[in-house]
């Protein structure tokens, strides 16, 4: 446990022999004088201590990190360079018991994998984060991380690291300390004995958290690569004593005692529902019976417009909702996406006793217009003999074409006589529906309720449909 | 049993909870944010998971991550997010992750246009990312297809241990028709190879590295195998009216719909079209091209790209009879009436060609 003697021999939850390495391997991939090794070992020994081996699933990333799997005798995952957080995101969505370790290098978390760490950061993912800072990338061979200290010479900067070209070194610490959502952030250095034993309570500390569902632990240690700092291992952890950390302060940033699920804002997760429950979920109210009695005279390709916010793709839904019902084959496409907002939109519906083919109803043989502009827009498009209703409250001129059947009626006026400012798209509905004999007027009003989103205007609407009927009626249109 | 009247796109979401998909990682983009949406309703209130995540990049990874511990994973995206997950998409193949992807397709290249186009498909279908692997594509062609094929999807995943897109487009995504919602519910088995946290998998590993070249050609070379198996097992097509055809249509999504009708405005003119109707894209039904190419029947592909899929198609026609390419690009459809002109004015081409 914490603050004993140092065990030694291999931790448990290290394989005995690194056979991913290779057959009978007992070295590890680690340079002499990495601080890789020495990190994994208090990683390991912490997992054996809190007796999480068989809940660990440790993510390796890309980098130096990589081949953690050939070592650790627990759940492994490799994943791409610099989106452990985003796996570890997945994984523990999953599986909320394991134990999910994402060991990260400097490239891989504060280059090229910024956005995951600060998101998964943010959502407070109840994970461990371990980051590995030795200020260089190493399994590339010595190039520049955002890590590395000015004036430092890389193989890319090669001159050393320039301020305004490269920008100022990265402390990933305090950028943490800026995000509210994570519960343990500290940083520490394996350069002495005395920042080995506060790097060991540290890593314990951020498994327990994690054991605990507290949430998002970051543990940032300082490891010197001599490697490609081109210095002796003794010359590397005296500069990261001296020099390094005077770059990147040592210390806890956070350690906040706050449950996870005592937060404001949580929502309580809503319960898993199995096959029946979720059946009846899916399926909805909508499920509406068959029972068509008469064919269709005619495939209805029907062109319904107007300006958006006239209620033109309900009406559209409205029509088809009605096929459906009777066991019609229908289809319904919308114009769809910036054309329609705050403009005009149309949609297109077809009723068909067959499998509908093309869905776009590129000549209308039913066209209702709710606006002038639509009128000006299709009116050349619909075939010879089709059926046209205008909303003659809105559009003030007269149908040119003389070889197809026009009904004039004042949908919008209709609409505000019975109440409802936005339901001029049932009246041009109904009008079509008795004119066309397509659908007969029980079914719409059996389909209004599918259809309609205020439930509370379902009456008013209905009487609607009633007071359309008889307004066609005196002006002898039916 | 009824129906429901919905989107493609809602059913899309429909079939995937049928499916028994458990995780939704989502990232909005028109026209594929309201399978988003609809995930986000449904998965909730289901019980299941909807993460809305940072980009499409983490999105691939989420799935990644949930695909390696035995969830039944999805996300569905447009031409740019898909590009952006490529890598991901490699890495999932190269580590055999089973995993469901809808590309709504839209315009491009660039930032393009929201309108339909089928311009992804060699992004799709020819794996997209870095390194030699293969998709399941599916292409559905109406809202019922939508349902039926994402549920499916889930299936073929966990069988072949590969990802599986719906390769759909705006239009199919935008368009309500009747749906029924067909069980049984499907569930994901325990997977003898996924990271659980527990004793039973601690050996696992899921990766895609093999550092001798040798063990990374065993490894691509059981990839291949597997394609093969699937080429062998998977492959589905429709064939419309195909008994007397004198000239077949090839096409799948919206354009298929299209081509749906101009057969039968065709055969009022006295034209005897036919209609191949690809459902799998990868695996490629070949031998149905190749069989009509061998008996000297033309084929007239009808597509909303600069021809990719259609390079398929002669590729399987191996020269044995002229594929006509009707494209289209940019977010325009061609209608029926253009179809008909075409097919008239290629055969006459066609028939004087032969006849001299």
């Amino acid at each position: 446990m914490i603050g004993q003697v140092q065990k030694f021999g291999k931790s448990d939850s290290f394989y005995d022999t690194y056979e991913r390495k290779g057959e009978g391997e007992q070295s590890t991939h680690y340079c002499p004088g990495c601080g890789h090794g020495t990190i994994q070992k208090l990683i390991a020994q912490a997992i054996d201590d809190l007796k999480i081996q068989d809940r660990t699933i440790f993510l390796s990333p890309v980098g130096c990190s990589v081949f953690a799997y050939y070592y650790y005798d627990t759940g492994n995952i490799q994943c791409s360079h610099g989106r452990a957080p985003a796996v570890a995101t997945g994984v523990k969505r999953t599986v909320k018991d394991a134990i999910v370790i994402s060991y990260q290098g400097d490239g891989d978390l504060a280059g090229i994998g910024m956005t995951e760490i600060v998101h998964a950061a943010n959502r407070g993912e109840p994970i461990t984060v371990f980051f590995i800072n030795n200020a260089i990338y190493g399994m590339t061979g010595g190039q520049m991380a955002p890590t590395t200290p000015l004036g430092r010479k890389t193989l890319t900067t090669p001159f050393g690291r320039d301020r305004d070209r490269d920008g100022m070194p990265m402390g990933m610490a305090e950028l943490m300390q800026a995000i509210a959502a994570p519960v343990f952030i500290e940083r520490c250095s394996v350069a002495t004995p005395k920042e080995l034993l506060k790097t060991r309570k540290a890593v314990h500390k951020a498994l327990q958290n994690q054991i605990d569902n507290k949430g998002f632990s970051f543990v940032e240690i300082l490891s010197p690569c001599p490697t490609n700092w081109g210095m002796s291992p003794v010359d590397a952890r005296t500069w990261m004593d001296q020099q390094m950390t005077l770059l990147y302060p040592l210390g806890n940033f956070r350690d906040s005692v706050t449950k996870q699920d005592d937060r404001p804002g949580d929502q309580e997760e809503p319960l898993w529902l199995d096959d029946e429950a979720l059946v009846d979920l899916l399926k909805g109210a909508s499920d509406v019976p068959v029972m068509r009695m008469e064919p269709l005279s005619e495939t209805q390709r029907v062109k319904i417009a107007g300006f958006g916010g006239q209620g033109v793709l309900s009406a559209g839904e409205l029509v088809a909702t009605c096929g459906m019902s009777e066991g019609l084959a229908v289809s319904w496409l919308p114009s769809y996406g910036p054309e329609m907002r705050g403009g005009s939109a149309n949609v297109s519906v077809t009723l068909s006793m067959e499998d509908v083919g093309s869905p776009l109803v590129d000549h209308p043989n039913v066209l209702l217009v709710m606006n002038g502009p639509s009128l000006d827009h299709f009116e050349d498009q619909v075939v010879e003999n089709a059926l046209v209703f205008v909303n003659s409250s809105i559009v003030t001129r007269k149908v040119r074409r003389t070889d197809v059947r026009t009904i004039y009626i004042p949908a919008t006026d209709l609409a505000q006589e019975a109440g409802l400012v936005s339901a001029a798209n049932v009246v041009m509905v109904t009008a079509y529906l008795l004119l066309s004999k397509a659908i007969p007027l029980d079914t719409l009003k059996r389909c209004i309720p599918l259809v309609l989103r205020k439930k509370a205007f379902l009456e008013k609407n209905l009487s609607l449909v009633e007071r359309t009927m008889v307004y066609l009626q005196e002006n002898g249109m039916v | 049993m009824g129906k429901r009247l919905m989107k493609g796109n809602e059913a899309a979401v429909h079939g995937a909870l049928m499916g028994g998909c458990t995780h939704f990682f989502g990232y909005p983009i028109t026209p594929a944010s309201e399978i988003s949406q609809a995930a986000a309703y449904y998965f909730t209130a289901a019980g299941r998971t909807f993460l809305q995540a940072e980009s499409e990049v983490s999105v691939i990874n989420m799935l990644y991550g949930a695909a390696s511990a035995g969830a039944r994973v999805m996300t569905a995206s447009s031409g740019p997010g898909i590009a952006l997950m490529g890598e991901g998409l490699s890495y999932l193949a190269g580590a055999k992750l089973p995993s469901v992807v809808i590309d709504m397709q839209r315009a491009g290249p660039g930032l393009g246009n929201i309108w339909p186009e089928q311009s992804d498909y060699n992004m799709v279908v020819k794996g997209g990312g870095h390194g030699n692997y293969s998709n399941i594509t599916l292409t559905p062609a109406s809202a019922q297809e939508m349902f039926d094929f994402t549920r499916k999807a889930f299936e073929l995943a966990d069988r072949y241990r590969m990802t599986v897109f719906i390769l759909s487009d705006a239009y199919i995504g935008q368009m309500m028709e009747p749906v029924e919602i067909s069980g049984p519910v499907l569930h994901g088995q325990r997977k003898d190879w996924a990271v659980y946290g527990d004793s039973q998998s601690r050996k696992n590993l899921i990766s895609s590295i093999y550092m001798s070249p040798a063990l990374q050609r065993k490894h691509n070379e059981e990839l291949q195998q597997t394609y093969r198996q699937v080429e062998q097992e998977v492959v589905d097509y429709e064939l419309y009216m195909a008994d007397d055809a004198e000239i077949v249509f090839v096409a799948y999504g919206i354009v298929a719909r299209i081509c749906h009708s101009a057969v039968h405005a065709l055969r009022e003119q006295g034209i005897r079209a036919s209609l191949l109707r690809p459902k799998t894209v990868f695996p490629f039904p070949k031998n149905v091209v190749e069989d009509f190419a061998k008996r000297g029947i033309p084929l007239a592909v009808v597509e909303l790209s600069s021809g990719q899929m259609a390079d398929d198609v002669s590729l399987a026609a191996n020269g044995n009879v002229e594929v006509l390419r009707y494209l289209t690009m940019g977010g325009e459809t061609p209608t029926v009436a253009e179809l008909v002109s075409s097919v008239r004015r290629d055969l006459a081409t066609l028939g004087s060609r032969r006849s001299s």
